[in-house]
């Protein structure tokens, strides 16, 4: 979230789409009833079904599946076509004046620099015209046709409301009723806020749809605002802690990037992420990108780390290609893996395409599960009758289960959707031989390392020199990690301004990530967390829920990164001159007479820097302002296009009929095996779509008797016309079956869903929920994920689970 | 009673007056079924405080689960699709169990003395070691609502937590609702309440919201919020003008002093029948049946 879960009671508006907050989300929900309550706030939905969040809104608006940046576009066409956007915002914090180098071009879909045979792109011409200052040049005017503006508004009036209807089947009349519900919040005192989900980033251009949604809330100013922003709601504890922790394949903590193959040399990996300026007077703070970086690796490899070796910049693995979950599948079903350790996750019900998942973990010598419940991943070489039907003879992979405490059984910090760190105490100790993680994880490591001690190995430096100063080695404590993740001064760090004035003494915990140092001075574990812990004790267990400015900033309630601050952007809350657009739910303004910036959030913003000096408040990147031009960003192109899902119902994308290679996303990951398991609309009719109920979470509360009673048995979802014409009445068995498998479930009828009219034909949506498998107490069902592709998002491989296609008949 | 909130003011079959010295609070449960998104958190709620464990059933082809209340479900939510406007749709989701009227078809009902009990704060409570299971109770509500036992062949339904009213707090569901949906406190106060929702209702369209506390029972003390307060059948058929059956009256008049002599016949005829055939054993087949 750009925002948190409390200020969302401070809204006039909220979209949820590609979200359903009601249910996945219920108790951070209770925002949305506080803004409707209290502001007179209105709720639109925007969801293939009619969903629980639906059930309380103000607006429901139908949408097929996978077709959200179609419906986005459209929005972004009305805004700007009807002149309902932010003027002052947009001019003064978007990169709208920038010029965009004359090489780049949008051709039948396709950006330039396509390679059909890689399915990647060249970015080389996806940037900026820069002058002979070194800065981007800009037409403040906006009449230049190389200016965003121009662009954009160009890339999106082919977004009409007719071909937003003939896209996405929202009938013509809901999508402009939505528009115009949308476009009230352009005004300077009006904001909306966006509550997404996995309903947008489990696409095959997730990310892009996100994008989209962001460039909604740019052009309406409604980032940096209390009551806006793009709030990404986080579907599990502690899936926002992982990401910021690094803990994907391409991450180090922080969102600081792996170098690639080709980044053998440090100082050239350094340069290239510490982002100079590309606009006078702006700070672009990713500049202090070495401080993170050489503070992490002292973190790691303490003494061992100087500048002497490059602070060990060699140890680091350097990536030929990203390791996804996708690929890691991929690698296991070729034989390039002998053994996977998976923790805390159960890929067999939770990755895409049960059979490749079950056959990959078949092809390994040896898995560990690590996990506090008997995950159907644990137990996917044993035969559960229909719901896994193989033959344990033919398995020979050698399956460790190392139980492991739940959440409730130890001390430790959760992140939240809002950033918060919140420390948590131990309730119960855990059952029978359960250990906590970090006991499993430092047992494995403790006996690699003497392994390694004892017999070598081709690479066993990183190994042993990995700092490990615990007060017991075999059982790091919570306290101990969050303490290394603050991070602490090894030497006095002293004022850059006056050397003799000393910040933090040696020894000391550092109060934030400005302390940081890149001469080895400072260590700290990730550096957004910087502050969580400091000298005064632990940040993240404040418990104090005082609300100075009654909108709902508790800054002495536990810790949000970065820096404690509540809402980003918060800079952008303000006029130019530093007034608030709203003194209502003002966040921070700047004070004259202080000579500084100050209200009820950390200013996300050079405290000091006055409004005169033309500092702009995107300060992570090295414009100064929001980019709706994403330049190299991203994979797909620097604006949004839609593409159809992988497998779905119309044999070209309507936007551009006549070009195949524009009908799926050009710059997706396919596996060359995989492109033959994708089903076509002839024999797979229906689109599908895969969520959550409220009753269940994940695949874990099948195991409890009281979620089980609430919702025993699975369960699909078919419209009241397709079960009439498959002579299906609610309460039968059914069969979903896709290209790659199928389930049999009970048959929901409703009115909830309804048969969309796309591109001239009508098409029907099956629902299917995801959360049953062949373990637990709820009634043992098929795993849903055997239905799903095998694909994912062109930047980040979150597989396609939101929009595929399936056939459909009585059992 | 020791617990001026526990104060009895009717019970079931019972002639004796009851204590009137101590005012005691009106107490009452808002639904508003406009913030209700349906997340059964209240049943959960009230089968933990409670101690219940229904079965895991099946899906029937709907969200309701378990599909009705039972000795060990107390509440249920009962979920309605329906198109009030044409084209409009609406998902209603209505929290059904006892509404805890003024005037208890169920406690009238009752031919058993104690088993049915109205507390002064407007609490009705089922004693169940009185209860016979006649299953009068169930002739005598109007909204359908008490469940005899396979077990133990006695009434069961939802207290309102008086257990824990009685000692200062909230019914376990109210305490878990997520969106504020469910409500506690005075008559007085959730009737305040209410109108302040009907009102943004109204501003919002639904130009017939209406809080359902209807008179035919004396007024109730478990109330709803309704987007549609002229058509409270929508919600899974909540009776439009409940009243207590007149089988009722008719048990009360003329039956009454019939049915008394009948059970004292019956427990007469249970007496002599322990005295000359001995105490009922249980055998291990009848413990299975049971469990």
């Amino acid at each position: 979230m750009t925002n948190h879960w409390v200020d969302i009671k401070n809204t006039d508006l909220v979209l949820i789409m590609g979200g359903n907050a009601a249910e996945a989300h219920p108790c951070g929900f209770k925002w949305v009833t506080e803004a409707k309550a209290h502001r007179k706030a209105k709720l639109i939905v925007v969801d293939p079904r009619f969903t629980r969040s639906a059930a309380v809104s103000d607006y429901y608006a139908p949408i097929r599946a996978g077709t959200d940046i179609a419906f986005l576009g459209g929005v972004i066409n009305y805004l700007l076509s009807h002149d309902r956007i932010h003027h002052e915002y947009v001019k003064n914090y978007t990169d709208f004046s920038f010029l965009v180098k004359d090489e780049f071009a949008f051709e039948n879909g396709i950006y330039s620099g396509y390679n059909p045979e890689a399915r990647k792109y060249d970015k080389s011409s996806w940037g900026y015209q820069i002058g002979p200052d070194g800065y981007v040049v800009t037409d403040p005017s906006l009449e230049n046709p190389r200016c965003v503006y121009q662009l954009m508004k160009a890339h999106y009036a082919r977004y009409t409301p007719d071909m937003v209807f003939t896209i996405c089947g929202t009938p013509k009349e809901a999508f402009l009723k939505v528009c115009e519900m949308i476009a009230t919040t352009a005004a300077p005192d009006k904001t909306m806020t966006v509550m997404y989900a996995l309903g947008w980033t489990q696409h095959s251009q997730g990310s892009q749809i996100i994008r989209t949604g962001a460039m909604v809330q740019l052009l309406l100013g409604n980032i940096g605002a209390a009551g806006g922003g793009m709030n990404a709601l986080r579907g599990h504890s502690n899936i926002q802690g992982l990401t910021d922790l690094g803990l994907l394949s391409n991450l180090l903590p922080g969102y600081m990037t792996l170098p690639g193959d080709a980044e053998q040399d440090y100082k050239a990996y350094i340069d290239k992420r510490a982002f100079k300026p590309l606009r006078p007077g702006q700070l672009s703070y990713w500049s202090n990108y070495g401080k993170f970086f050489v503070s992490t690796m002292k973190a790691w490899y303490g003494d061992s780390a100087s500048a002497g070796n490059n602070w060990c910049y060699d140890w680091l693995p350097k990536l030929d290609k990203g390791y996804d979950i996708l690929q890691v599948f991929e690698n296991m079903n070729q034989g390039k893996m002998n053994g996977y350790i998976c923790q805390g996750f159960n890929p067999l019900a939770s990755a895409p395409c049960k059979i490749k998942v079950s056959t990959g973990l078949s092809k390994l010598k040896y898995l560990v599960i690590i996990d506090p419940l008997a995950t159907e991943t644990s137990e996917f070489w044993q035969n559960h009758g229909e719901y896994n039907d193989v033959d344990p003879a033919k398995i020979q992979t050698e399956v460790f289960r190392l139980p492991s405490t739940c959440f409730a059984e130890e001390d430790g910090s959760l992140v939240n959707s809002g950033r918060w760190l919140q420390w948590h105490w131990k309730a119960a100790e855990p059952p029978g031989d359960a250990k906590g993680d970090q006991e499993i994880m430092a047992g494995i490591f403790l006996r690699l390392k003497a392994m390694y001690k004892k017999d070598g190995g081709a690479f066993p430096e990183p190994i042993l020199n990995l700092t490990w100063k615990h007060r017991q080695p075999d059982a790091p404590s919570p306290e101990e990690l969050a303490r290394e993740f603050s991070g602490k001064a090894l030497k006095d760090v002293t004022d850059p301004k006056d050397p003799t004035r000393v910040l933090v003494k040696a020894g000391e915990q550092l109060n934030g990530f400005a302390e940081l140092r890149d001469d080895g001075s400072t260590i700290c574990g990730c550096w957004l967390f910087s502050g969580a812990w400091t000298e005064k004790g632990n940040m993240m267990a404040r418990r104090d829920n005082s609300d100075p400015f009654g909108i709902g900033q508790t800054l002495n309630w536990a810790f949000s990164w970065p820096a404690n601050r509540r809402v980003l952007y918060n800079r952008a809350s303000c006029d130019p001159n530093g007034k608030p657009y709203d003194p209502a739910r003002k966040l921070i303004a700047w004070d004259a007479a202080s000579g500084k910036w100050s209200g009820s959030d950390i200013p996300d913003f050079k405290a000091d820097s006055p409004p005169e000096d033309g500092m702009s408040p995107f300060i992570m990147n090295p414009e100064g302002v929001a980019r709706f031009f994403a330049v190299d960003k991203m994979a797909e192109g620097p604006f949004p296009e839609h593409y159809e899902p992988f497998e779905s119902p119309l044999a070209t994308n309507p936007l551009h009929p006549a070009n195949a290679a524009a009908r799926a996303n050009p710059a997706a990951r396919v596996f060359k095996e995989d492109w033959s398991t994708f089903g076509k609309p002839d024999k797979f009719p229906y689109v599908c779509t895969t969520y959550r109920l409220t009753e269940h979470f994940h695949f874990w509360t099948k195991h409890v008797r009281l979620n089980a009673i609430v919702q025993p048995e699975q369960f699909v979802e078919i419209d009241e016309e397709l079960a009439q014409q498959k002579g299906i009445k609610a309460g039968d068995h059914v069969r979903v079956k896709s290209n790659r498998g199928f389930i049999v479930a009970v048959a929901v009828v409703t009115k909830r869903l309804r048969a969309l009219e796309i591109a001239g034909k009508k098409v029907h949506t099956v629902g299917v929920p995801i959360h049953w498998g062949f373990l637990g107490l709820a009634r043992n069902g098929y795993i849903t994920n055997t239905l799903t592709p095998f694909v994912g998002d062109g930047n980040t491989q979150t597989p396609e689970f939101k929009s595929f296609l399936v056939d459909l008949e009585k059992v | 009673m020791a617990l001026q909130s526990l104060d009895i003011t009717a019970r079931s079959a019972t002639t004796t007056p009851s204590p009137s010295v101590r005012g005691t609070l009106q107490v009452a449960k808002l639904i508003d079924i406009s913030k209700c998104i349906g997340c059964k958190a209240c049943q959960t709620a009230c089968m933990e405080w409670n101690d219940l464990r229904d079965e895991v059933g099946h899906n029937h082809g709907v969200y309701d689960n378990p599909r009705d209340l039972t000795d060990q479900s107390w509440t249920v939510m009962r979920f309605s699709e329906v198109e009030v406007e044409q084209g409009r749709l609406e998902w209603l989701i209505r929290k059904d169990g006892c509404m805890h009227c003024a005037e208890p078809g169920c406690l009238k009902a009752c031919p058993s003395p104690g088993a049915i009990v109205q507390y002064a704060n407007g609490i009705v409570d089922f004693h169940e070691e009185n209860c016979i299971g006649c299953g009068y109770c169930i002739t005598g509500c109007p909204f359908n609502i008490p469940r005899i036992s396979k077990k133990d062949h006695k009434a069961y339904k939802c207290t309102l937590c008086s257990d824990r009213v009685a000692v200062g707090m909230e019914p376990a569901c109210v305490k878990t609702c997520p969106t504020g949906a469910i409500v506690f406190g005075s008559k007085e106060d959730m009737i305040h309440h209410a109108e302040g929702r009907i009102e943004d209702l109204k501003e919002r369209g639904y130009g017939n919201a209406a809080l359902y506390d209807p008179p035919g029972v004396g007024g109730t003390h478990v109330m709803y919020v309704l987007q549609h307060g002229d058509q409270p059948e929508l919600y899974a058929g909540l009776p439009k003008d409940p009243h207590i059956s007149p089988l009722v009256g008719l048990w009360k008049g003329v039956t009454k002093p019939l049915m008394s002599l009948g059970i004292g016949l019956a427990v007469f005829a249970g007496f002599f029948h322990y005295v000359t055939a001995g105490p009922k054993e249980v055998d291990a087949h009848d413990e299975e049946k049971s469990s």
